[in-house]
């Protein structure tokens, strides 16, 4: 029987201050053994525990991307006693990681649709892992348009800061980087926040169509009616949770809405699924 | 693996020969059983000189704990940097040598079916409790004077249900019937040398008498035919979850005697140079059990966390099992919450809600006199 | 019906109807035999449930923790102590409260009945001095005086402390000669006896913290026990973390606790959560001359300092 709850053992290979206010960090982690790294095969939209002994585990977002190899990475805020304790730690170190969990996007549904994603502050992890994934040369014919607003407070706030400027040079995808302030005069993208910039240069929804919205509560919420007038339905919006959870495999009971359970039979719903929960996130 | 009826095997234990044959049976299985402790019976572990209370009525915790202990090392790891192996948690050694749970009430052994649904799934299987599982043989019962807090009848189980057992007892003053319910009951009467075999047909007619019986003797009852239809949004925003709430104290009590009950915590701690995983019982009554580290909290209020108790095992759980309520009636919560939160009522008023039309607005129903 | 589950009932339905009050906090008659429920009621339909017996042993203080609405409250005398507590540590105003007092004669204990019987109780039926207990074969009465709590029995202040309107006369206040008398059988003991007996004393511990939940005190926003950073006690069933658990909210207690026995009402396992308690309680008498929630005018002697404060424990 496989145990669930033993993490694989990986080690720190790398460290990146994310953000200015250095609240959030990048790990890139490498399985110590060849095998786990072949085991730990996910999809875009999933998430893992990082798992530190002695200390605990936290539900993270896998931000690399599947077609990314030999490694795995994580960007994390630091918030509780877990992530701060993995905010001091270096280089080298070791620790353990279980997963992948979660249903992630839903790629069978999404395959030769157009896609647009919507993100704003932390929440940009998966999306990212899903747009490397989408622009990879051998998937990118498997998706129509591909439209991204992804704002964060300020230009030192965004994540993937050097990516989302390369993207922003392709024409296989429209970037639409906005930030809700800036005194910097040479920022030549958007200003404004999340659901004004969705408003204004989303496209309108065909049948065709995919929204990805991760964000905030406070960005969701406004970011909801914004597609709505541009005549998405909620079996066309697709959202991605956090509750609190403790094993990730659907057993210690915490995370539910309703019947579901978010680190099991989520973390991804539609908006129509989730109508039909009592909403508790 | 159950066995077919037509292959019904009784056995016959005398009393005089019942403790021998326990006495028989440790040679090879670890015996867990319900034992007087203090004011209240307890299920735990039996060390050689203890035998089971068969006298017992009802224990304050259910026996899960034998599957599901209260606190539990599952993953273990060197803390010492020097070491090779150091932060590289590994699961600990788990006792897995055959047990058997003796005396344990029907309803309860059909509480860990319940159990097992959330532990034994097609995607992961709960490697500590599904090994503790296949090691356990359940020696059931029967209950011939049900409690009358005892409602199992109409919670999908009772006083003489088979759901779960290996052998159902049946005590008959001087003797006990022993049916046969599973290959594993059949080889633990065989080790405690329990082999008198009765004519089958004429024994369970015996235990079918006293099975009428003893249902008819459950005074308690719910209702629950109509909550399957009815939508969880509806059951979600009725009246009276307000009024049942107040009392509420959010201690862990109901979740901590419920046999049912399966929500964990997963705690780590470092003991000198060794880093210890441990999962602990945990209740969804304190507002801990949800809280985001950002301090957002899906249930932060007392409502909605009572809420969630009743609505998990009487609306959420059939809908996504389709096994019924998970509840299976033994009492426990209701003689043990300290406010007296009454989930027959709860069931009751769930069961029989229908939510206001708009032509008769302003009449309030369900609310709680 | 009782005299005083009437006057309550009557009392209630005139302030909810002059709307005196939004709420009346009270208790009413619970589904199994010797329970109750705290009840909120709203109306004056409800308030007529309201009921008062030998049962109502939980304290209602614990329940205005945070309310802001006008309350009217039922209180015997233990739980206006612990209302006056509540008002001295500013968690509700005196002027949000109508309080209706209740003269205790007492609770009694349930467990201590139960282990009278061998058979489970299905019924119970409450006369003034005494009750009837049914079983199922056998029926007995019994005197109310022998089944008292042991918080009850040693109580000096069954009349409440405060109040605005009475729902039965005064009872006389029994004089008790040694109201410690259980403290002080266990100082008598030697250390390892003291530790056996405490040892002993906490091994049902389910840490479920329904002591805790009913304790009119324990209001922390967040208890020490759920702290994460620090994490202060580990979760699990070890010996040491139980301990610390129920020392330290014992400490917490010290110089506020009433006696009310709300925390043995709750237990599951019938743990006499009070014997910590008492042993501060005691204390505090002995070093202080004081006793929680006797007026609201005078703070507790742990949350003010008086250069005449005894120190000989200080070594």
């Amino acid at each position: 029987m496989k145990n669930p709850y033993t993490p694989y053992p990986v080690k720190i290979d790398e460290i990146d201050i994310a953000t200015e206010d250095k609240s959030l960090k990048t790990f890139k982690f490498v399985f110590l053994n060849k095998a786990d790294e072949d085991n730990f095969s996910y999809k875009a939209g999933q998430f893992a525990e990082l798992s530190i002994p002695g200390v605990g585990e936290i539900p993270i977002g896998i931000a690399s991307s599947p077609i990314e190899k030999g490694f795995v990475k994580f960007t994390v805020f630091k918030t509780g006693v877990v992530t701060s304790h993995l905010h001091k730690m270096k280089t080298g170190d070791v620790m353990g990681i279980r997963g992948p969990l979660g249903n992630g996007f839903p790629w069978d549904r999404l395959e030769g649709k157009n896609i647009v994603i919507i993100g704003g502050g932390f929440a940009f992890t998966t999306l990212r892992s899903s747009i490397v994934y989408m622009l990879d040369p051998a998937n990118r014919n498997r998706f129509k348009n591909i439209d991204v607003v992804y704002g964060a407070r300020s230009p030192g706030m965004l994540l993937y800061r050097d990516e989302l400027f390369e993207w922003e040079k392709r024409d296989d995808i429209h970037m639409n980087i906005t930030v809700d302030g800036t005194d910097d005069p040479d920022w030549k993208y958007n200003t404004g926040f999340v659901p004004a910039v969705v408003e204004a240069k989303i496209p309108e929804a065909d049948a065709d169509t995919f929204a990805i919205v991760c964000g905030p509560p406070i960005m969701i919420k406004f970011t909801q009616p914004a597609l709505k007038s541009l005549g998405y339905q909620d079996s066309q919006i697709i959202m991605s949770l956090e509750n609190r959870m403790k094993c990730g495999i659907g057993m210690c009971g915490r995370c539910n809405i309703g019947r579901e359970l978010v680190c099991k039979d989520g973390p991804v719903f539609t908006l129509e699924e989730l109508n039909l929960t009592p909403g508790e996130f | 693996m159950a066995i077919e009826d037509t292959n019904m095997e009784i056995i016959k234990i005398k009393k005089s020969d019942w403790a021998g044959g326990i006495d028989k049976s440790r040679k090879t299985y670890h015996l867990f059983g319900p034992v007087k402790h203090k004011n209240h019976h307890i299920f735990r572990q039996l060390e050689n000189n203890i035998y089971p209370d068969m006298e017992y009525m009802s224990s304050v915790l259910s026996p899960k704990s034998v599957l599901f202990p209260q606190s539990q090392k599952i993953l273990v790891t060197s803390a010492d940097a020097s070491g090779k192996a150091c932060h590289i948690f590994t699961p600990p050694e788990q006792d897995h040598t055959p047990r058997a749970v003796i005396g344990i009430r029907p309803c309860d052994a059909k509480a860990v079916q319940l159990v097992k649904l959330n532990f034994d799934t097609k995607e992961y299987q709960d490697p500590y409790w599904c090994s503790a599982f296949e090691a356990t043989t359940f020696v059931g019962l029967a209950v011939n004077t049900p409690s009358v807090l005892d409602f199992s009848t109409s919670a999908g189980s009772g006083p003489f249900a088979q759901e779960g057992l290996d052998v159902l007892l049946v005590d008959c003053k001087d003797h006990y019937l022993a049916k046969i319910l599973s290959q594993k009951g059949k080889e633990f009467l065989n080790t405690a040398g329990f082999n008198e075999k009765e004519d089958p047909k004429a024994a369970d007619q015996v235990i079918q008498q006293m099975k009428i019986s003893a249902e008819k003797a459950i005074c308690s009852v719910i209702q629950t035919q109509h909550l399957k239809k009815k939508t969880v949004l509806e059951l979600y925003e009725a009246p009276f979850w307000e009024d049942i709430a107040f009392s509420c104290i959010s201690c862990g009590t109901c979740a901590y005697v419920c046999p049912t009950c399966w929500c964990f915590d997963i705690q780590d701690e470092t003991q000198g140079k060794t880093a210890v995983r441990f999962r602990n019982w945990d209740t969804c009554m304190p507002a801990l059990f949800t809280r985001h580290s950002s301090g957002h909290n899906p249930r932060g209020e007392k409502i909605q966390r009572v809420r969630q108790r009743f609505m998990h095992k009487l609306k959420y759980f059939d809908d996504k099992y389709d096994q019924g309520i998970m509840c299976i009636g033994c009492g426990r919560c209701v003689e043990k919450c300290p406010v007296n939160i009454d989930i027959r009522d709860i069931c009751n008023l769930m069961n029989a809600y229908k939510p206001e039309k708009e032509s008769d607005a302003g009449e309030i129903k369900g609310e709680i006199k | 019906m009782n005299t005083i589950t009437k006057n309550i009932q009557e009392l209630a339905v005139s302030l909810l109807r002059d709307k005196t009050v939004d709420i009346v906090i009270g208790f009413k008659s619970g589904t199994v035999p010797m329970s109750s429920v705290p009840f909120v009621a709203k109306t004056t339909e409800q308030a007529r449930t309201f009921i008062w017996d030998t049962h109502c042993r939980l304290n209602l203080a614990n329940y205005l923790t945070g309310r802001k609405e006008k309350i009217g409250i039922i209180a015997k005398g233990c739980d206006s102590r612990n209302i006056a507590n509540h008002i001295i540590e500013n968690k509700i105003s005196r002027e949000q409260l109508h309080i209706i007092g209740v003269p205790c004669s007492g609770m009694v204990d349930k467990v201590k009945i139960a282990s009278e019987f061998t058979e489970e109780i299905i019924e119970y039926t409450e006369q003034p001095d005494s009750f009837v207990v049914k079983t199922a074969s056998q029926t007995k009465t019994l005197l109310k005086k022998d089944y008292l709590r042991a918080n009850c029995s040693t109580c000096m202040h069954p009349n409440p402390v405060i109040y605005d309107q009475l729902a039965a006369d005064r009872v006389t206040e029994p004089l008790i000669e040694n109201q410690f008398a259980d403290v002080n059988r266990i100082e008598a003991l030697s250390r390892d006896e003291k530790w056996q007996h405490f040892d002993d004393l906490l091994q049902d511990c389910i840490r479920c913290y329904a002591c805790r939940n009913a304790c009119p005190l324990c209001y922390c926003p967040t208890c020490f026990v759920d702290e994460s950073d620090p994490q202060w006690v580990g979760k699990g069933t070890d010996t040491t973390d139980i301990r610390t658990f129920h020392f330290l909210r014992a400490y917490h207690c010290a110089g506020r606790c009433t006696d009310c026995g709300a925390c043995v009402e709750a237990c599951p396992m019938d743990i006499n959560v009070r014997d910590f308690t008492r042993k501060l309680n005691k204390d505090v008498f002995d070093m202080y001359g004081w006793e929680a929630g006797l007026d609201i005018k005078n703070r507790p002697p742990l949350d003010t300092f008086n250069p005449d404060d005894p120190d000989e424990f200080i070594k």
